[in-house]
């Protein structure tokens, strides 16, 4: 390579006014081992562009992937269903056996108190049943505050 | 788009990233977090990608932003960066011992240009871009761009001869 066209190339590069093909002739030139000794100066400053291109990053990207939320949403989806299922079998052998207790009665008069009692019953647990499932309104609540992001 | 997409998207430019992260925040860890921090809004974004021309330029753009933010916030927060890795195990023959001290002295010039000349040589003399992607990511014209480039390649040239005339120190 002539050493005129180099030190013309070199004038222009620190105008700011080399394109990347005269740069990267520049590159080249000084990696080569016939560097004009006037020139050696710059072979270091090229060499070093030409090294720190290569440096890579050594980490992994932590993505959250959107599969991983749908699981989220699934299992508390899943823990939702879970506790109806328990509170709703607790809920039904309780009534079973109250109502087993009450046995037969003939009077009506006596029949009909003894069914309101046990009407009473019956609402004074599910009352206490849906007292339970209000706390299921809490849990949605901070629910909500959690995935509030998405 | 999903992930193994957005990877394959990502993978041309992501060294890039880190470079120019590098370049500004000097300590290999800094730069790998921000690097991270990046790509993760990045893909957070993930929806409106499709729509950018240039997804590169767009991450350049936010890693030059977030690294300032850093250095900002670093300087108002009176803590200095510390980063060790001026250090390369593999010294094997005479000349690339020394070529390794010069490149590290050519390093240590360009840390100690201004922040907008580390970025312009950065892209440029490294990274081989065009003026035009530049200019955009660094939201100045092209001729700011080749002056404040003509003026970093100057400082490097002068502290290098300093250093040849004085010796590596």
């Amino acid at each position: 390579m002539a050493l005129d066209r180099i030190e013309i190339l070199i004038e222009k590069y620190f105008e700011g006014e080399t394109s990347i093909a005269e740069e990267k002739e520049l590159k080249n030139y000084f990696s080569s081992s016939n560097v004009a000794q006037h020139l050696e100066q710059y072979s270091a400053v090229f060499g070093y562009y030409k090294q720190a291109k290569n440096e890579q990053l050594a980490t992994t990207i932590p993505l959250k992937s959107k599969k991983q939320s749908i699981v989220v949403w699934l299992s508390v989806a899943a823990s939702v269903v879970v506790m109806l299922g328990v509170g709703f079998t607790f809920y039904k052998n309780n009534l079973n056996t109250e109502i087993q207790n009450v046995g037969k009665v003939d009077d009506p008069e006596i029949a009909f108190r003894e069914t309101q009692k046990a009407l009473d019953l019956v609402s004074k647990h599910l009352n206490k049943g849906i007292e339970s499932v209000s706390y299921l309104n809490e849990f949605e609540q901070s629910k909500n505050k959690i995935f509030k992001i998405n | 788009m999903n992930q193994k997409e957005f990877m394959q998207l990502i993978n041309p430019f992501k060294d890039k990233i880190f470079r120019l992260a590098k370049r500004l925040l000097v300590s290999t860890e800094e730069a790998e977090d921000a690097t991270q921090e990046v790509l993760v809004k990045l893909w957070s974004k993930n929806d409106s990608l499709e729509q950018l021309k240039s997804v590169e330029a767009m991450a350049m753009t936010m890693t030059k932003n977030y690294c300032l933010d850093q250095l900002k916030s670093k300087r108002a927060g009176n803590m200095t960066i510390v980063h060790s890795n001026y250090t390369d195990g593999s010294a094997g023959l005479q000349k690339r011992v020394e070529d390794n001290d010069a490149w590290r002295w050519v390093e240590k010039i360009i840390n100690q240009l201004p922040e907008q000349q580390k970025l312009i040589v950065q892209m440029r003399d490294i990274e081989e871009m065009e003026f035009e992607e530049i200019s955009k990511i660094m939201e100045m014209n092209e001729q700011a761009i080749r002056t404040a480039l003509s003026r970093a390649r100057k400082t490097i040239r002068e502290n290098m001869t300093k250093t040849n005339n004085y010796g590596i120190g």
